[in-house]
């Protein structure tokens, strides 16, 4: 469904990316894995289109996607949950939700999806009226996560869902990216430092370091591996 | 006692016309954080706009009739909205990934670009003109109160325009749009918003508040000239400031308490020189207290 190819992309001096490629099977769960700076979230960027890539393919159903704009590239199914979840804090869940549907003009199918979002996430029910700013870690990346899927997405990429939420919260997360997988027929590109449970519910994986792609494998088969157990899954 | 009722009437009518300029300053700051130091000289066109559209409306409309003058109106802030979505275009666009300073820098260029084309001899020259009345003429003794019709038509018509741009950016898609951009731009660019779109919108409609603006005080004050933004549009920047710049209803009200206090700083005897003066300090001393402006939240630096 996805292909990218020799991918590389640099902000001034900085290589953040250097020639990548991966791809992604139509239906199945992708981990990205990697520490910090290793050009997990420029890899994303660059499939949305907010950095444009040096040089490189970024294959989106036979199409390339390097050069289009961002607002675009939306409109073609590809839906991404940012890091750090960036929800429009000054505006309510309802709003919120409804930014994700932004592209949508069918009134009906906005009503449809809002109704499978809050089926997903029963609390953003609770809380439509609520200013995002307020909601707690947890439920903007719920929200955050629901915005994304307002667009209908077949490829919904999620930067570091984990990222500063209480554990327990974090599992319920992740059952909730496999039934959006499973239930949605939704195609994800899981971004992630806690490699553990990302290489859990993700059928493949790839280990990016510095911007180059070290290791790729099944996710059963790189839980095994001795070089991904000692650096990313403690041990 | 009459008197002071007599300059409330008098302020909140010029305050109105610094709150609608104020609103396109603080709009354009809200998705661009930068200020269009041309803002006022688009006030100015609308004044202009307004001058050269009334004798054509006059054509099939009577002169100083309510719908005569409302159609001016609206014409009015129809051109100065192209306009102010051109020079975005043209001037600001190809800058979008510049730093803020050389935009800033541009936006003065382009004010003094428009002031001084005006002033040629072949566009409007320097000389004010005498603006055509719009509405009929009317003045209504009240009480000891004297209140022209011009005064009421300011007011009534700042209500609405307000009404219907809190209608815009509160109900409507791109009006939610423009709160997300200015909020967050890459995550709007993530929905899907095409954000060339949703900055040059709201310059049109920063542009056509101010063309109102342009049109009541040119109603009030009569008299026209190609450096009449330069003052007013000073004001009005400086009222989006004490309201807290990016807030719609700061603009309101920094708009109002301008021209309330300039009025009655300029009533009172043997000071009335001093108006702007006792303004701008009254103005420093309620940033002194309240940095980030009266309806600002303090600005925390992200990280
Ligand atoms: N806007 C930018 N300007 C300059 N350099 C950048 C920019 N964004 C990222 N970089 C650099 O590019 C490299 C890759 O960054 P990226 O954000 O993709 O890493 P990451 O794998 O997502 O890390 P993390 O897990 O910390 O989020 C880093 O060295 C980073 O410093
Ligand atoms: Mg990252």
């Amino acid at each position: 469904m996805l292909e990218i190819k020799n991918l590389a992309v640099s902000y001034g001096a900085i290589n953040a990316l250097h020639g990548i490629s991966l791809s992604v099977k139509a239906g199945s769960i992708v981990t990205l894995i990697g520490s910090n700076g290793a050009g997990k979230s420029t890899t994303l960027r660059a499939i949305s289109g907010l950095v444009k890539p040096q040089s490189g393919e970024i294959l989106y159903a036979g199409q390339n996607l390097a050069g289009l704009p961002a607002h675009q590239i939306v409109r073609l199914g590809l839906s991404q949950v940012p890091e750090g979840r960036m929800v429009f804090a000054n505006l309510t869940v309802h709003e919120n939700l409804m930014m994700g549907a932004y592209l949508q003009h069918d009134k009906a199918v906005i009503r449809r999806e809002l109704e499978l979002v809050f089926h997903t996430f029963p609390r953003l029910k609770e809380r439509e009226q609520q200013i995002a700013g307020t909601l707690s870690g947890g439920e903007q990346q719920m929200l955050a996560i629901g915005r994304a899927l307002m667009s209908r997405p077949k490829f919904l990429m999620l930067d570091e869902p984990s990222l500063g939420i209480a554990p327990l919260l974090v599992k319920t997360i992740f059952e909730k990216i496999v039934e959006i997988n499973r239930t949605h027929g939704i195609t994800i590109l899981l971004v992630e430092q806690n490699a553990n449970l990302a290489l859990e519910i993700s059928q493949f994986g790839y280990v990016l370091e510095t911007g180059k792609i070290i290791l790729s494998d099944h996710s059963a088969a790189l839980r095994q591996n001795p070089q991904v157990k000692s650096a990313y899954l403690g041990g | 006692m009459t008197e002071v009722f007599q300059q409330l009437i008098n302020g909140l009518a010029l305050g109105a016309i610094y709150g609608l300029i104020a609103l396109g300053y603080t709009m354009v700051y809200g998705v661009l954080r930068f200020i269009n130091f041309a803002h006022g000289d688009v006030f100015m066109l609308g004044a202009f706009a307004g001058y050269y559209f009334a004798p054509l409306v006059n054509r099939f409309l009577p002169a100083q009739s309510y719908f005569g003058g409302a159609l001016v109106l609206v014409l009015a802030m129809v051109v100065c909205a192209l306009i102010g979505m051109l020079i975005e275009f043209l001037a600001y666009r190809p800058l979008r990934n510049r730093p803020k300073l050389t935009v800033l820098i541009t936006a003065i260029g382009v004010s003094l670009f428009i002031e001084y084309t005006c002033q040629h001899a072949a566009v409007f020259g320097a000389a004010p003109r005498k603006f055509p009345d719009l509405i009929p003429a009317t003045t209504w003794h009240i009480g000891g109160l004297v209140i022209a019709s011009s005064q009421v038509i300011v007011l009534v018509t700042t209500l609405i325009l307000l009404i219907a741009l809190r209608f815009i950016v509160q109900k409507t898609k791109v009006g939610t749009a423009m709160r997300a951009v200015s909020f967050n731009e890459q995550a709007a660019v993530l929905m899907g918003v095409n954000i060339n779109r949703i900055i040059s919108f709201t310059f049109g409609l920063g542009s056509a508040l101010a063309a109102a603006g342009g049109i009541l005080y040119a109603m009030n004050y009569s008299s026209i000239e190609p450096l009449m933004g330069v003052q007013t549009g000073l004001k009005a920047f400086v009222a989006a400031v004490v309201g807290g710049i990016g807030n719609l209803p700061g603009a309101a009200l920094g708009g109002l308490i301008l021209g309330i206090v300039e009025t009655f700083a300029g009533g009172i005897p043997g000071l009335s020189n001093y108006r702007d003066g006792i303004a701008f300090a009254i103005l420093i001393l309620i940033l002194l207290f309240r940095p980030s402006g009266l309806l600002g939240k303090p600005q925390v630096e992200k990280v």
